[in-house]
């Protein structure tokens, strides 16, 4: 593989220069080389993937596609498809830096290729010099002259109509309304989505009886969903029209027919993936990921009790943990609970109405106890929690759905040595790369068949109230997914 | 976490420029501020956690660690291991890249620390100017003299 690279100063700010070389679709303006460009398909020239068409003055023509796109690090990286040079896996990356002294810009251009042998040095001259630095000249005389206007942003619908549950006031399942709502155009950084499938999960519930204050009456609710893009507004490089994306997304407003929200906090869902799966297991997945792999790190061989264990977070951190190794113990309100959860990888599931399992957890570990208790259900087995647990061992408390865990006594936790994590779940989600690295790790988990989904409850979304009040009964296996 | 990021262009080329700044013991050679500086331990000043201790012009020390030096990338990092500046988790980065328009060198000089929010705007002042500018100043003094 060859590489080429050629550097230079401009004598303009940086944000003046990226301006220019950012339009794709840019260089007949300011390249020497280039006598004619248009972007296939009417595509925007600063979107990730469009392919642009060069027509070059000594008559040849090139072929390529935008790769990769950053306003924030002023990075930009494209490859040929086709032209009529023998330039081969020719991927090439402009890179701009400020220099703060001067309020200058350092321009970076370097390329990796092949040609055909023997003609190595004849095309490492021309792309260096004939594309390259002829590039610097011909953009430092096009500055001077005064650039053009910036590229138009895409044209974007206004205002759609759409339907959405309404919490009325903090409460029981009765203040669910379902309206008709206003979904703005995206702004910038935002995508709207017509969203096919709703996932609902127990801080839903918490949302909705105020134990949560994360809303103000009227408000709509729900942190989940999985559909495809309408549209997107400026600067949004990742997405397309017609793509197939989800979200768990902090702030509630996902029982909806359509929705418009920053699109860092949106994921695409692989392809042949279906909707409904993606909402029944993104969130869940991406909280049982944090759970076994960041706030505990989940080692082969270590004992775990995992709560409501064939519920929807449950029967995802039975069927990892089992995965990983862990010997896994599960707490079940039912004989039909306590099978499945068994069918997706809890060894041992113990049924108890009452939230009663010490004993049991002492008898199936020999007395020593559980090394991490996962717990969703707060309040009503916190006490016997701190029993449960072998000395040095972790209570992972990430759920509340009894109601809040009473205060931490450390008198207690020093007996054993205990350690107390009280994690959530849009604290690790917030920061961008690493919540696509948890929704991709769900994702390849689903697909590598280690983690099944099935969805047993899916209802239409008018009726959200039916599935709270079907969650809070304890009747619920599995996810829960709304059809919007 | 506060950031200060600080370029300049050096009429030099880049192996003469790192040839210069790749000497952790070297500050005193070309930087305004440096009265004097020792490497502890009479480690070489060029092995990755050396301590370089330093006098300034005002009088006083600084001592600092040297967490990584490429030749390659042409790259050291260091941090502060004490100082009277009163900051925390100090971690610096010089870095040069070749311009090859004009065989001139690009050179970035950034840290990342903590300190008090009141004392946060004169810190990244002092040492984005004070420390890192300066310096650039006179690498383009010691280089316009030859």
């Amino acid at each position: 593989m060859l590489k080429v690279t050629r550097s230079a100063v401009i004598d303009a700010p940086v944000e003046q220069v990226w301006a220019v070389l950012r339009d794709f679709n840019s260089h007949d303006a300011w390249h020497p080389a280039v006598a004619k460009s248009h972007i296939e398909n009417g595509e925007a020239a600063d979107q990730v993937g469009c392919v642009r068409n060069f027509e070059l003055r000594d008559g040849a023509k090139v072929r390529e596609q935008l790769l990769a796109l950053s306003d924030q690090d002023f990075i930009s990286t494209y490859c040929i498809l086709d032209a009529t040079v023998p330039l081969r896996r020719y991927v090439a990356t402009v890179t701009l830096k400020r220099v703060t002294d001067g309020n200058r810009t350092f321009w970076h251009w370097q390329s990796t290729f092949e040609t055909p042998p023997g003609r190595e040095r004849e095309f490492m001259d021309m792309v260096g010099r004939g594309v390259y630095e002829a590039g610097f000249e011909g953009l430092r005389r096009y500055l001077r002259q005064g650039p053009r206007a910036a590229i138009a942003p895409r044209p974007t619908a206004g205002e759609m109509s759409g339907q959405a549950v309404i919490l009325k006031a903090f409460g029981g399942v009765d203040q669910l309304a379902y309206e008709n709502v206003a979904v703005p155009a995206p702004g910038p950084g935002e995508v709207r989505i017509r969203q096919h499938a709703v996932g609902v999960n127990f801080i839903d519930i918490y949302v909705r009886r105020g134990d949560y204050r994360m809303v103000t009456p009227p408000a709509p609710i729900g942190m989940e969903a999985a559909g495809t893009v309408i549209d997107v507004g400026p600067n949004v490089h990742r997405f397309l029209p017609g793509d197939a994306v989800a979200y768990a997304y902090g702030v509630p407003g996902a029982y909806a027919t359509l929705r418009t929200l920053p699109a860092e906090q949106v994921v695409p869902v692989p392809a042949g993936m279906e909707p409904e799966t993606a909402a029944a297991v993104l969130f869940k997945g991406m909280t049982a990921e944090y759970l076994l792999h960041r706030v505990h790190q989940l080692r082969a061989g270590e004992t775990i009790l995992v709560h409501a264990a064939a519920g929807g977070v449950g029967l995802l951190l039975c069927q990892w943990a089992r995965h990983i190794g862990a010997t896994v113990i599960g707490t079940v309100s039912s004989e039909e609970k306590a099978r499945i959860a068994r069918e997706h990888g809890c060894d041992r599931p113990l049924v108890t109405r009452d939230y009663r399992f010490t004993e049991e957890v002492k008898a199936l570990t020999g007395g020593r106890g559980v090394d991490v208790v996962f717990d969703g259900i707060g309040h009503a087995a916190a006490a016997e929690n701190y029993e449960a647990l072998a000395v040095t061992g972790h209570w992972v408390s990430y759920g509340q759905a009894t109601g809040a865990v009473p205060a931490i006594d450390p008198a207690r936790q020093a007996a054993k040595s205990l350690r107390i994590s009280r994690p959530v779940l849009f604290h690790y989600t917030g920061d961008v790369r690493r919540l696509n690295e948890m929704a991709k790790h769900v994702f390849e988990m689903v697909e590598r068949g280690i983690l099944r989904v099935a969805t047993r409850h899916r209802m239409p979304l008018n009726a959200a109230a039916g599935a709270h009040r079907a969650m809070e009964e304890r009747q619920t296996i599995g996810a829960v997914v709304l059809a919007a | 976490m506060i950031r200060v990021y600080t370029s300049s262009v050096i009429e030099a080329s880049a192996d003469a420029v790192w040839a210069l700044v790749r000497d952790f013991n070297g500050l005193p050679k070309w930087h305004p501020s440096i009265a004097e500086s020792r490497i502890e331990g009479n480690w070489p000043a060029d092995r990755v956690g050396c301590i370089r201790n330093f006098r300034l012009q005002d009088g006083g020390v600084i001592r600092e660690q040297l967490l990584s030096l490429s030749d390659y990338d042409l790259q050291c990092t260091y941090s502060i291991l004490e100082s009277a500046m009163g900051v925390e988790n100090y971690v610096a980065t010089l870095k040069l890249t070749p311009v090859t328009d004009g065989g001139r060198t690009f050179a970035e000089w950034s840290a990342e620390f903590e300190a008090p929010p009141a004392r946060e705007r004169k810190l990244a002042e002092d040492i984005g100017q004070g420390v890192f500018q300066a310096g650039f100043d006179a690498l383009k003094g010691y280089f316009g003299r030859r």
